[in-house]
């Protein structure tokens, strides 16, 4: 059961974008970015707010990416595996990650719900590839050296 | 401030104007995605930070429009992608009789810089680009700026991207004003088809015959929707124009609307902008407030509402029909043709959609008419186009030639040729949608036409230039695997075809590869190709068929030999002792986490490759340099 | 209009809506696994790919014929990559075709044979998922989906309910309710038109033969079938019998030869509601209201209303509907020890349709507790068992039903058509018996393939208004209009099924417009050729109202709605 408060925000964010079934992409984004994931019950309490069937909604929310339901670290990292970084060496980078934090191509989240790893194709600064985002901060030139300082700089930061 | 009448709109260009021509200086710094990266942040609010605190200097910068304040004389702006992210973080030093261009600006440089070159007239020399042991004052001096033609990227670096003002100082609005006063709706259109653009998000559709059906149209309710997806990974000319220059983009939306009579307009910005959207979001915001977005537009009958929608992760939403779903609230998943978006586009109603690049062009066409922009370009594709260059190549970024350029003068003039002196091999056009060109491709002229014949695409304009280091079966396997995820899943042949060519790539660099999957892989390919629903499908199987074709002894050889030349393919490489440099210190079989090394102390050590995980800690350890790798 | 080229050929054409249909107009039967001409084009299968004179391909359902176009349906090209998508089909699928459900009347096995698939090249790589039997109605085996989208468009676009989506994407991408839930979880109203539409055993009816072979080989048990009228216009489609025609007669020897003990006619029940049914009407317009009455005779219209329609429950008339009234009638007959012979009696209800299932199971129709109808299957789960049992179904001679449950009127088999209940009601109110008065009511408007029909009747110095839909889409939009006030009504008759109940979700897949148009004909036919037209003229109804009935019309004929 979710705090009445997560359906009083969600309300909130209704009201920006008006009842109606093409507001419910932009509804299910403020919610992820407040939240960092789409808790379920506010797609379906969503999906009948604005009159689109449950199926529906769901439908579209597991077609795009950046819609999860479940829940995400703190510091969401977004590795970069565009043509651009990948041609320059992206792969050890994602490697190094995955390999520092215990995570894997099925597990992205740290059980202490720090840190998230995924991989994005371009994040349009091609020309300092390889790259990878944390949350919404590009970080250009990557080496698995690199990522891993950015780690444990990262791990400081939220002690 | 309002601006509801020409005469209003044009008294402020001359304020703007005289408030440009009054600063002495100008202290550019790029505030692209790219250089955003490497902290140019930091070094905009430094100077800003400095240029208030520096005795001698009169300021009054606007970092956001304002008309009320006084007269600067030296200001601080944010611009646009230059092109050059790898040289970020970028100053230009912008004066009345010069301007300097720094390069790998830091903090800690900020200073001087402003006491030499600010100040005083001085250069600080080791902050210029430098190329083989050659300095290079002005941007226009860089070769890789100044072989280019710019048009769409015109005001990238040069203007304050967040400032109506600067953009309507530059001339911009120049063009929606003529058309509002001077020109109908059929003229404009008439003029856009005149210039014989095509569409640059790939598919090299005329614009002007677009908008011509649009405008045709029975139903009166139309949309004009800009496709800001750039899904192309590796690829960032639509995000510079839009975080750089959105009010182009804007101008360019609304020349489109007033040509065929649309109320609305949508910008789909992908999901990995947010930059983008911020910037279009301000620009949006600073048009309505002055009257230029809205209804009666400049004391016109003219009425034109903008709304941005942000992608979510969906590479297929940057196909139009996709993309109209995505805005209308559904799945992206494309829909059968016809209806067309010219006749049934976003919620059924006839739709202009049209390529962030293609309508950044439109301002300077109506305002320098169809002939002058029938004078740049070839023939069949006039004008411009942006390319963003990549992969094994010395200077990357973000470039923009006349059409019909060679990619021999992309790649060597302006790229500056192979990284590192290395060989050129191939060069990927059209990102995962395209094919590769090769060495004897190097003089085709570069615009829509002719790529096609050699069964590549100029796409939305992403090269990679590859070398020997490049394995061609791998970069076949990335794109392929590029597109596999991306599929939407709808139709059969992209759905479950890509899926088992993929299989069969990754068979392949696994050293797994039996020689029938060439025959499949080509079966399959051809398959999609021609029976996938949508672009995507269409074309996913065409890096494929093009490295075939161009590549096959690679394919064979990484099949029979299991062997990739290119040293890539993990699976095929073989770690190898040379006992003539191992000294038998045995440091490599202590890091060797298999325990595959072997030997005897002070002697020589073996590794038994059937037992090697490839996990190169043997190689990183020896001190000597002995252990190699075999392709 | 204009002509075209199809394979060397000229052809003309009229007013199709896509290249598909003028080349299956031309006698060309080109592969479809995703177009129905009734819901939306999908494109998706790609297996209706033509090519044209420049050697462009394009899938023909989704092309609008022009004049002067040549194609081929058949190029070396089209025909090969058409025969590698059903490879590609199958490599991703559950091919237990021997032990499916669905073989022999499954389109991507008749495809594969069809085009010649005797190889598949890849191995099934797709996750296997577990297969969903929550429904009384449906089972959903997502392991043989093909991701057609059919029955999404179906339950959407035909119904309004949208229980099943489209969820993920690429090849991860699964047809499934919100969340995964089971299908009984959600607003389905088993009305199975997903099931219809499914080209693959993806989507079945839930079977309930093993039970009814279970209650025929048990000596201590009277088994007793009821056959709703739209089923034997549909049987002999599998058995070579022409079209529509009705096989009542056959399934009657057939029935009694598998070793049912009673069979009996769904008309007769038919009959009586639409005695309760008028009665109720009557009363309400004296009364006042609750107005309009709702028909209640189909299931899922009836779930939809009280699922998702909660303020229009007591607009829903009380009547059980023919099955139930059936099924307690019979019952109750059987309750007299006498009658009863020291057997207990299991009633087998023999529908066109999957809710009927959940209907039987429904507590507020129930008699004294108790279910009523024991086991319902379906007119294809019939079909099964004629050939399970190896009857040679076309060769039967017909026999009629048993007595007292075994005749209705013609207007009781109207039922199994859209209007056909409205046609009955109004040949019940209308006090006139000769052949003009019903012709009149026939062409009142109350007949046809309309989804939306409305007609007004001067009944007793009043304009009776009267609203027939079919599909529950269309339900749903009159009911938004009713809601607004901006539609007026009296009665609205409300069937699920486009057409009514001989497309119903338990009848033979494959129904073409054709099959359609002999089934409605069937149906009418069987009225025609009805001694007795009118329910109100069925004596064996009328004196079982003075005898069993007697006293016990509510208890026995009518649901409780809360
Ligand atoms: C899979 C796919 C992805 C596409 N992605 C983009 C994109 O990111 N940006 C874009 O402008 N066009 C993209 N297109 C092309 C658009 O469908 C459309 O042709 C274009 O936006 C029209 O604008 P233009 O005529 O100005 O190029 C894509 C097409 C396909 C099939
Ligand atoms: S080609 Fe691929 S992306 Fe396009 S509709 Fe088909 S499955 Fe979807
Ligand atoms: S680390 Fe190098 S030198 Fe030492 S034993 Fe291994 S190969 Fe020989
Ligand atoms: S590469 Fe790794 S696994 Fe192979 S020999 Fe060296 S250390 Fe061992
Ligand atoms: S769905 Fe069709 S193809 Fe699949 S197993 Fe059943 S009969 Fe065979
Ligand atoms: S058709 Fe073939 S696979 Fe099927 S049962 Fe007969 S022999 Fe076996
Ligand atoms: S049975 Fe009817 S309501 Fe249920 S899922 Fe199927 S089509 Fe939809
Ligand atoms: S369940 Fe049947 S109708 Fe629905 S998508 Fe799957 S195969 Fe198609
Ligand atoms: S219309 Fe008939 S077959 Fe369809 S759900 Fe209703 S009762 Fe059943
Ligand atoms: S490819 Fe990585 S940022 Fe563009
Ligand atoms: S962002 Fe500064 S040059 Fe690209
Ligand atoms: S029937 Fe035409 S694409 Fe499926």
């Amino acid at each position: 059961m979710l705090d009445q408060s997560y359906y009083q925000m969600t309300d909130e964010i209704i009201g920006r974008y008006g009842k109606a079934p093409a507001s419910l992409i932009p509804i299910l984004q403020d919610i992820q970015e407040e939240y960092r994931y789409l808790p379920g019950e506010l797609l379906t309490y969503v999906a009948g707010e604005i009159g689109v069937k449950e199926a529906k909604a769901y439908s579209v929310a597991t077609f795009y990416e950046n819609f999860s339901f479940e829940q995400k670290g703190k510091y969401v990292i977004k590795v970069c595996d565009g043509t651009a970084c990948h041609v320059r060496k992206s792969a050890p980078v994602l490697e190094a990650l995955l390999k520092e934090l215990g995570l894997s191509k099925k597990k992205h989240t740290t059980d202490d719900m720090l840190f998230t790893v995924e991989t994005v194709s371009c994040l349009g600064a091609c020309g300092l590839a390889p790259t990878l985002m944390v949350n919404e901060e590009v970080h250009p030139t990557m080496t698995p050296e690199k990522a891993i300082e950015l780690i444990q700089e990262l791990r400081g930061e939220s002690r | 401030m309002m601006m509801d009448s020409k005469e209003k709109i044009l008294a402020v260009r001359e304020e703007e104007i005289q408030k440009l021509n009054a600063s002495d200086c100008r202290i550019l710094v790029c505030s692209g995605t790219g250089c955003i990266a490497t902290g140019s942040h930091k070094i905009y609010e430094k100077f800003m930070e400095l240029v208030q605190d520096t005795p001698g200097i009169e300021i009054e910068f606007a970092p956001h429009d304002s008309h009320d304040e006084k007269e600067e004389k030296v200001s601080v702006k944010k611009t646009g992608c230059q092109g050059v992210c790898e040289l970020g973080p970028l100053v230009r030093i912008q004066k009345k009789d010069k301007v300097i261009q720094y390069t790998k600006v830091q903090i800690e440089d900020c200073q001087e810089i402003l006491e030499r070159s600010v100040l005083e007239d001085e250069v600080v020399e080791r902050l210029l680009y430098k190329k083989k042991g050659k300095a290079y004052l002005g941007p226009d001096d860089i070769p890789f700026i100044a072989k280019q033609t710019r048009i769409a990227l015109k005001n990238c670096g040069k203007f304050d991207a967040e400032s109506m003002g600067e953009y309507l100082a530059s001339g911009g609005f120049g063009a929606i004003i003529k058309a509002l006063y001077e020109m109908t709706p059929e003229e404009v259109v008439d003029a856009v088809d005149k210039s014989g653009i095509r569409g640059r998000g790939g598919g090299g559709f005329p614009a002007g015959r677009k908008w011509k059906q649009v405008a045709r149209q029975p139903e009166k309710i139309r949309y004009v929707v800009c496709n800001g997806d750039e899904g192309d990974p590796g690829a960032f000319m639509d995000g510079s124009v839009m975080e750089g220059d959105p009010f182009r983009l804007i101008e360019g939306m609304m020349l489109a609307a007033y040509a065929v009579s649309a109320q609305n307009g949508y910008i789909y910005v992908r999901a990995e902008y947010p930059m983008s959207v911020a910037r279009l979001k301000h620009a949006i915001a600073c048009m309505e407030e002055a009257g230029l977005l809205g209804d009666h537009i400049l004391g016109t009958d003219f009425s034109f509402q903008l709304h941005i929608n942000r992608g979510a992760g969906a590479f297929v939403c940057g196909e139009g029909s996709a993309l109209t779903a995505s805005i209308e609230g559904n799945r992206g998943m494309p829909r059968v043709k016809p209806p067309r978006t010219v006749e049934k586009g976003l919620w059924e109603k006839p739709t202009v959609l049209n390529n962030v690049e293609t309508f950044a062009n439109i301002p300077e066409i109506i305002l320098n008419g169809p002939d002058w922009y029938r004078g740049i370009g070839t023939e069949s594709s006039p004008g411009t186009k942006t390319f963003s260059l990549t992969g094994a190549i010395e200077n990357t970024g973000l470039i923009e030639v006349p059409m019909g350029t060679t990619l021999r003068e992309i790649i060597f003039d302006i790229g500056g040729g192979v990284k590192e002196g290395g060989t050129f091999k191939a060069v990927q056009i059209g990102g995962p949608s395209g094919g590769c060109l090769t060495e004897k491709h190097l003089d085709v002229p570069l615009d829509f036409d002719s790529v096609k014949k050699y069964g590549a695409i100029v796409g939305s304009g992403g090269l990679v230039v590859m070398d020997e280091h490049t394995c061609m079966v791998e970069v076949a396997r990335f794109f392929m695997s590029f597109t596999q995820r991306e599929s939407c899943g709808k139709c059969v042949p992209c759905r479950e075809g890509t899926k088992r060519m993929l299989e069969i790539l990754e068979k392949i660099v696994a050293g797994e590869g039996e020689i029938e999957d060439i025959d499949r892989l080509k079966e399959l390919g051809e398959m999609v190709k021609s029976m996938a629903l949508c672009g995507l499908g269409k074309s996913a199987p065409l890096p494929v068929l093009s490295t075939l074709r161009e590549f096959m002894d690679e394919y064979v050889e990484h099949i029979q030999d299991k062997k990739c030349r290119a040293k890539v393919c993990q699976s095929l490489r073989r770690f190898m002792i040379n006992p003539e440099f191992c000294k038998g210190c045995g440091k490599c079989a202590k890091n060797c986490p298999v325990g595959a090394i072997t030997g005897v102390r002070k002697e020589f050590y073996h590794i038994d490759t059937s037992i090697c995980i490839k996990c190169n800690a043997c190689k990183d350890n020896c001190a000597f340099d002995a252990i190699y790798i075999e392709a | 209009m204009g002509i075209m080229k199809i394979d060397g050929r000229k052809v003309e054409f009229t007013d199709e809506k896509n290249v598909l249909s003028v080349i299956r107009n031309a006698g060309i039967n080109i592969p479809t696994l995703c177009y129905h001409s009734e819901v939306s084009t999908f494109g998706a299968c790609r297996l209706c790919t033509v090519e044209d004179d420049k050697g462009r391909t394009f899938a023909s359902c989704s092309e609008e014929p022009r004049d002067g176009m040549v194609i081929y349906t058949n190029s070396g090209k089209v025909k090969k990559y058409r025969k590698l998508i059903v490879e590609l089909l199958l490599a991703a699928h559950c091919r237990d075709c021997t032990t499916c459900v669905r073989s022999g009347e499954c389109t991507l096995q008749e495809l594969a044979r069809r085009l010649g698939v005797t190889d598949v090249r890849f191995k099934n790589t797709r996750e296997e998922r577990p297969i969903d039997d929550s429904s009384p109605s449906i089972i959903r085996d997502p392991n043989k989906c093909i991701l057609c989208g059919d029955c999404v468009r179906a339950c959407e676009e035909l119904q309004g309910i949208g229980a099943l989506g489209f969820t993920f994407r690429g090849t991860d991408a699964v047809v499934m309710p919100a969340f995964n839930k089971r299908i009984a979880d959600t607003f389905c109203v088993n009305c199975g038109q997903c099931r219809v539409f499914c080209p693959t055993g993806a989507i079945s009816i839930r079977s309930n033969i093993d039970e009814v072979w279970d209650a025929l080989a048990d000596p201590d048990v009277r088994v007793v079938a009821q056959v709703a009228p739209a089923v034997r216009v549909a049987v002999g489609e599998a058995f070579g019998v022409e079209k529509g025609r009705s096989v009542m007669g056959k399934i009657v020897n057939g029935l009694h030869r598998m070793g049912f003990d009673e069979v009996y006619d769904t008309t007769f029940a038919a009959d009586m509601t639409v005695m309760e049914e008028s009665a109720e009407f009557l009363e309400r317009i004296e009364k006042g209201g609750p107005l309009p009455l709702l028909t209640s005779c189909c299931p899922a219209w009836v779930k939809y209303v009280t699922d998702q329609r909660k303020e229009f429950i007591p607009n829903v008339s009380t009547c059980r509907s023919p099955q139930g009234m059936m099924s307690a009638a019979v019952k109750e007959y059987y309750r007299d020890p006498q009658k009863a012979a020291g057997k207990k009696t299991i009633m087998v209800s023999i529908m066109p349709c999957t809710a009927k299932k959940m209907e039987a199971k429904r507590s507020n129709s129930f008699t004294k507790g108790e279910q009523d109808t024991d086991i319902v299957i379906t007119t294809t789960e019939l079909i099964r068992m004629i050939k399970n049992f190896g009857l040679d179904f076309s060769a039967l001679m017909p026999e009629s039903s048993d007595i007292p449950f075994g005749f209705g009127s013609g207007g009781g088999v109207l039922f199994g058509v859209t209007g056909g209940v409205t046609e009955a009601v109004l040949r019940r109110l209308i006090p006139e018996h000769d052949k003009t008065a019903l012709d009149e009511i026939a062409e009142s408007g109350v007949r046809g393939d309309d989804a939306v029909k409305e007609l007004t009747i001067p009944y007793k110095g009043m304009d009776v208004k009267i609203c027939v839909v079919n599909g529950l889409a269309n339900a749903a939009r009159i009911m938004d209009k009713v809601k607004a006030g901006e539609a007026e009504y009296h009665l609205i008759e409300v069937m699920a099924c486009r057409r009514g109940c001989i497309m119903g979700g338990g009848q033979p897949t494959h129904a073409g417009p054709r099959t359609k148009a002999a089934r409605a004909h069937g149906i009418y036919n069987a009225d025609n050729v009805a001694i007795i037209k009118k329910p109100d003229e069925n004596p064996l109804l009328n004196s079982l109202y003075e005898t069993l009935m007697k006293g016990k019309e509510h208890e026995l004929l009518h649901n409780e709605f809360y």
